[in-house]
């Protein structure tokens, strides 16, 4: 394997998480709700798809499993920001605090155990292709899930009703509920999306990226994902870019700490950080202000009635 | 079919203020035995380990203080924050920033003949840490409308990487067999402690006087109703003239000072010395408790005993139960979700109503 493929797929791997993540939280951002509790879900994820995973013996129920616990994390949420009006912003960092310390819970009889990675795909010929096989056809379900979610996620909002009725509660809640669509209802599912994204992510992670449980193993991905839709503008096909800007940031600072670049380890390790700052400080300044964010992003909806 | 439906009222009673972080400690309360019978433990002996056992003697009670200190430093500039609708969730970077400034005063004078003129220098250079790491949020927010969330997270990691490269390499005591950490402080470069043979210290008096002060700006001054009013109605603070944005520096740098101040008292007054990790959370911990605190000064400080309680409790159960140190993680998580979703019923009117099935 030539060391230009061996960076392209390890690229594709840093860069999987994030997307899934990332998508999931875009649909929930352009209902109009602003979940910060995604570093929260996406470990439990990783935990419980985990636990799950060793417990069965089946990746596939550790996947279903890290779903579920992503999207009963979202409920959480879903009760507070929705059902009782909370502050979004609050409701999600205490999810994250929540989900980060029931991980560590949940994940403790785990640590130290180990399973094999995920299988990956393996067509005959197609793979055995120089440089571009493995990348396009050895992967994990994982990535090709990643990216059919960006083209229906994609095709959903720009080109159904359903989605444009999402689109609508995120932009003026008001107007969508004269209108007669029920905001709370379409926002839940919106916020169960985004929990189940993230819960799938965090499997990829706990499953195929390291394959173990570590407590704390997300490390800021939850947040980078975050970053990853603004700087995409809550647009899908931008936040395919951006997560893969990400990943490929993150590999080659891996690579280049590996290759004994002559720069201390910590300073590498908060160069996906710093970029993240960065990045988003040249993606405000070129298009000014917030105006391409959902109107309505972050503000509770109470019905008047 | 039964539904929830809120009505949002002005006129919630005083008394309800009090109360319902009262409710929200309870029903943690409830919950965590729940959790601990579910862990296959007993429900009160487990309880009775996180809650009782810090505040049991005198030796318990100093070491709450101790622990109470920097989050009662830390929440009441984030209750400045919070109230003027600035979201600085960067707090830890900011302590660790505070605790790398100061500690570079207390290691540049090692050794040398200094005065009791070094731990003021260091409380000063601690603060000026702290602002300093909170001032690049609060400049991206106003100057280019970046959002002051991720910014202030992200450099959480920055400082910590940064402190993490400073004792593992310039700052590593070189008499210290290799150990990650600097050399001890000298004897000026420590926090007094207040009684001979105890762990409490100056910081604690300190961080009682800032409550003081914080509770009468709030009050009393024309910045503290700037505050209030920035944050309950925005465009009544701008026909008044107040300038929104000076106001997000304002917050940002007592916040970050606040939080650097802590940082350098922690390190100064309980380690002795700089080691990779200075923080077991008290950054993400404080804000908690100042939301529990209703974010007002006074009540940061009583929030922040309840959350140190937790902290000590956490290491009491790790010890005697053998749990993981993450459970106290998440009595704190669900006693925000509690505060707040108690703070839904002071907001606003909760009724039941029946309906039809068809409509919903």
């Amino acid at each position: 394997m030539t060391m230009f493929e061996a960076i392209l797929l390890t690229i594709i791997t840093a860069s999987t998480p994030l997307l899934i993540g990332a998508i999931g939280q875009l649909v929930c951002e352009r209902s109009g709700v602003l979940n910060l509790g995604m570093e929260g879900m996406m470990i439990m994820g990783a935990a419980c798809g985990f636990a799950a995973a060793i417990l069965s013996g089946n990746s596939y129920v550790g996947v279903l499993a890290a779903i579920l616990a992503g999207m009963a994390m979202s409920l959480i949420f879903a009760i507070l920001t929705l059902g009782l009006a909370a502050n979004q912003v609050a409701s999600g960092l205490a999810l994250s605090i929540f989900g980060l310390g029931l991980s560590g819970v949940i994940g403790a009889p785990f640590v130290g155990a180990k399973r094999d990675q995920m299988a990956k795909l393996d067509l005959p010929v197609l793979t055995d292709i120089p440089v571009i096989g493995k990348a396009l056809f050895g992967q994990d379900p994982f990535v090709y899930a990643s990216f059919a979610l960006v083209i229906g996620v994609w095709w959903f909002l720009a080109r159904t009703k359903a989605g444009l009725v999402v689109r609508a509660c995120g932009e003026n809640h008001a107007s969508a509920h004269a209108l007669g669509y029920p905001v709370l209802k379409i926002r839940l599912l919106a916020i169960l999306f985004g929990g189940g994204c993230a819960g799938l992510a965090g499997a990829y992670l706990s499953l195929v990226y390291t394959p173990f449980w570590s407590p704390g193993m997300t490390a800021g991905r939850g947040w980078i994902a975050l970053a990853i839709v603004v700087f995409a503008s809550w647009r899908p096909w931008r936040v395919l870019a951006g997560a893969y800007l990400f990943g490929g940031i993150t590999i080659l600072q891996l690579h280049a700490q590996g290759a004994g670049v002559k720069i201390p380890s910590q300073f590498m390790a908060a160069l996906p950080y710093l970029v993240t700052i960065l990045v988003l400080v040249i993606i405000m300044s070129r298009r000014g202000g917030q105006q391409t964010a959902p109107a309505s992003l972050g503000t509770p909806f109470v019905p008047d009635r | 079919m039964i539904r929830l439906v809120l009505t949002r009222r002005d006129d919630a009673p005083a008394w309800m203020a009090l109360v319902s972080p009262l409710i929200a400690v309870a029903l943690t309360l409830l919950s965590g035995a729940v959790m601990f019978a579910l862990l296959g433990l007993d429900p009160l002996k487990a309880l009775g380990v996180y809650f009782i056992s810090p505040i049991s003697d005198g030796w318990a009670l100093q070491e709450l203080a101790v622990k109470a200190t920097p989050l009662i430093l830390i929440s009441v500039g984030l209750s400045l924050c919070y109230r003027s609708n600035n979201w600085n969730i960067g707090a830890e970077g900011q302590f660790v920033m505070g605790a790398i400034f100061g500690g570079w005063v207390a290691i540049a004078t090692h050794g040398a003949a200094n005065g009791p003129w070094v731990f003021p220098a260091m409380m000063l250079a601690g603060m000026l840490g702290g602002a300093a790491l909170a001032m690049i949020p609060a400049i991206l927010k106003t100057r280019l409308a970046v959002n002051e969330i991720l910014t202030s997270l992200m450099l959480v990691y920055v400082a910590e990487l940064l402190l993490d490269w400073l004792v593992r390499g310039p700052w590593r005591d070189p008499k210290g067999f290799n150990f990650p950490q600097s050399v001890m402080f000298d004897k000026d470069a420590q926090v007094m402690r207040l009684m001979a043979d105890g762990r409490i210290n100056l910081g604690t008096p300190i961080a009682i006087i800032v409550v003081v002060i914080a509770a009468i700006m709030m009050a009393r001054t024309l910045k503290g109703f700037e505050i209030r009013l920035v944050g309950a109605a925005p465009r009544a603070a701008r026909f008044a003239g107040f300038d929104e944005k000076r106001l997000t520096w304002t917050v940002f740098a007592i916040s970050g000072a606040l939080a650097g101040l802590a940082g350098i008292i922690e390190v100064s007054g309980t380690m002795g010395q700089l080691q990779p990790s200075v923080s077991p959370g008290y950054g993400f911990t404080a804000i908690i408790v100042a939301f529990l605190g209703r974010l007002n000064p006074i009540g940061c400080l009583i929030a922040a005993v309840v959350l140190a309680i937790t902290f000590i409790g956490g290491e009491n159960a790790q010890i005697s139960l053998r749990l993981p140190l993450d459970v106290t993680r998440v009595f704190q998580g669900m006693l925000l979700f509690y505060v707040l979703a108690c703070d839904a019923v002071l907001n606003y009117r909760i009724t039941l109503v029946r309906t039809g099935g068809a409509a919903a």
